[in-house]
C-alpha cells in the first residue's frame, strides 16, 4: 500500500487518459519532453486532445508525433515554428490554435500549483492577446487578469526522481517540466534515472514528491537537438 | 555606408552597460554578445531559463539539455544559474533584467512594436516577446530601416498586430540610432555615410532631428 507511485512502464503511467482530456505537456522545443508518454499516447490512439505546451515539436518528433496522426484537436502554445504538418493542419482548419505569451503559459501553470485561481500580468496590456479579458490597473501600470489552467494530466520529464516522486531537472530541460508538474490534476512524471529514496539530497531537489503521483523509469531517450550551433576550436 | 548587421550589432553593443543583466533576442540582437567591450560584464539572460549563457559548444561538446531560447545549442559561463520558465519570466517581469534587446517589423513614434504576426501569412506565436516588451525597464530595437519593398518601419502607428504598446525607448536601423520619446523619434546618430535626407525620406512617423 503506501504512496505506490512507481509504475513500470508508461504503458501502467498512462492508464486512464482519455480521448477529449487536455494534458500538460513539458518542454521547451525538443528539450525536456517527455519522450516516452508521447511515445505511449501515439500507441493508445487518444484522440481530440487539449495539449497545453509551450512549443508543438517538429514533424516527426515530440508533439508532431502526434499531430501526425491527427490526435490532438487544439493546442495551447507560444510559438509554433518549425513544423509543416502543424502548419497544414491550422491553415485547414483541422486543428485549433490559441498562442498565448510565454511567461502568461508559465505562470497559469504556476498558478494552478498553488492554488490561485488568477494571476495578474502586463503581457500583451493593448494587443489582441488582451481581448475579452479583464484589465487592472495597479500602480498605475495595466494588466490583464490571466486565469489558472485547468489539465486532466500533466506529463513531465524530469532527470533523476525517486518512488516519493522527488524530482531534480537536469540544465534546461527544466523549463516548463516544474511547473507543470505542480499543475496536472494528475501529473505523470518519466525520469532517465529511478533512483532508491534517499539517494536524492532533500535540500537539492526542485520538485517536492506531494505533487507528483505517477513516476517511471523512462527508456531509450533520444533527446534529439533541434539546432545543433558549435563554434570552432582556434 | 550604412551599417549592415553586424555594424547593428556593434552600435548596440556600446548601448550595454557594466554590471548589467541582458536578455537578446533571436537574429541581430544574438549577435551584439559578439561586441561587448572587452573587460566588462554583461550577464546574458535566456528566457527558457539561463542567467549567465556562454557562446555556442565546440563541436563534440553540444549538450541536448542545454539550450538557448532559440533552440541553439549553447554553454554555461562560471557563476551561471538555471531555473524554471516561471521563475524565468518572474524576473523579467519584476524588471530584474536590465536590458531587453530585440528585433521588430515596426515600430511607432510613440513606442509601439509589431514584431509577431503577419495577418494571412502562417503565425508562429510570440514566445517570449509581449512579456518581454511588457515588462523591461529598456528596450532596444534592431532592425533593417524600411522592409524588402522598401516601406519605411518607423511609422506614425504600427499597421501589424502589436507586441506590446509604449514600450519601446531606442531604435537602433542600418540608417542610425534613433531614441522613441514625446511622439517622435529623435535622431541620435547617423551611420557612417548617410545623409540626414536619406533617413527623412524613409523615415514615416514624426522624426526631429534637433
Amino acid at each position: 500500500m503506501g504512496f505506490n507511485k512507481v509504475r513500470a512502464s508508461a504503458a501502467e503511467a498512462c492508464e486512464g487518459i482519455t480521448s477529449g482530456m487536455t494534458l500538460m505537456v513539458g518542454g521547451f522545443g525538443l528539450c525536456g519532453i517527455p519522450e516516452n508518454c508521447i511515445s505511449e499516447l501515439v500507441k493508445m490512439g487518444v484522440k481530440d486532445l487539449t495539449c497545453i505546451s509551450n512549443n508543438a515539436g517538429v514533424d516527426d518528433f515530440g508533439l508532431g508525433l502526434l499531430l501526425q496522426q491527427k490526435q490532438v484537436k487544439k493546442m495551447i502554445s507560444s510559438y509554433v515554428g518549425e513544423n509543416a504538418e502543424f502548419e497544414r493542419q491550422m491553415l485547414s482548419g483541422e486543428l485549433e490554435v490559441e498562442l498565448i505569451p510565454q511567461g502568461t503559459l508559465a505562470t497559469r501553470c504556476m498558478a494552478a500549483g498553488y492554488g490561485m485561481p488568477v494571476v495578474y500580468t502586463p503581457a500583451g496590456v493593448g494587443t489582441e492577446v488582451a481581448e475579452g479579458k479583464e484589465v487592472r490597473e495597479f500602480k498605475g501600470k495595466k494588466y490583464l487578469m490571466e486565469e489558472a489552467f485547468d489539465a486532466d494530466f500533466a506529463l513531465v520529464k524530469a532527470w533523476k526522481g525517486d518512488a516519493m516522486g522527488n524530482l531534480v531537472f537536469r540544465s534546461t530541460a527544466r523549463n516548463f517540466n516544474p511547473m507543470m508538474a505542480m499543475a496536472g490534476k494528475i501529473t505523470i512524471v518519466e525520469v532517465e534515472e529511478l533512483v532508491p529514496l534517499g539517494a536524492l539530497d532533500p535540500d537539492h531537489i526542485h520538485t517536492p514528491g506531494i505533487y507528483v503521483h505517477r513516476i517511471f523509469q523512462g527508456v531509450n531517450y533520444e533527446k534529439r537537438i533541434e539546432q545543433r550551433t558549435v563554434r570552432q576550436r582556434i | 555606408m550604412a551599417w549592415d548587421k553586424i555594424g547593428i550589432a556593434k552600435r548596440i553593443a556600446q548601448e550595454v552597460q557594466d554590471g548589467t543583466y541582458v536578455n537578446l533576442g533571436i537574429g541581430i540582437p544574438t549577435l551584439v554578445a559578439n561586441y561587448i567591450p572587452e573587460g566588462m560584464e554583461v550577464e546574458l539572460q535566456s528566457e527558457n531559463g539561463i542567467l549567465g549563457m556562454g557562446p555556442f559548444p565546440f563541436e563534440g561538446e553540444e549538450d541536448a539539455d542545454l539550450i538557448n531560447a532559440g533552440k541553439q545549442t549553447v554553454t554555461l559561463r562560471d557563476g551561471s544559474s538555471i531555473f524554471d520558465s516561471a521563475m524565468s519570466f518572474g524576473m523579467i517581469r519584476a524588471q530584474k533584467v536590465d536590458l531587453t534587446i530585440l528585433g521588430a517589423m515596426e515600430v511607432s513614434e510613440n513606442g509601439d512594436i509589431a514584431n509577431w504576426k503577419v495577418p494571412g501569412k502562417m503565425v508562429k506565436g510570440m514566445g517570449g516577446a509581449m512579456d518581454l516588451v511588457a515588462s523591461a525597464k529598456n528596450i532596444i530595437v534592431a532592425m533593417q530601416h524600411c522592409d524588402k519593398a522598401g516601406n519605411s518601419k518607423l511609422l506614425p502607428q504600427c499597421s501589424l498586430p502589436l507586441t506590446g504598446i509604449h514600450c519601446i525607448k531606442k531604435v537602433v536601423t542600418d540608417l542610425g540610432v534613433f531614441d522613441i520619446r514625446d511622439g517622435a523619434f529623435h535622431l541620435v546618430e547617423l551611420a557612417p555615410d548617410v545623409t540626414l535626407e536619406e533617413v527623412i525620406a524613409k523615415t514615416a512617423g514624426k522624426l526631429l532631428t534637433q
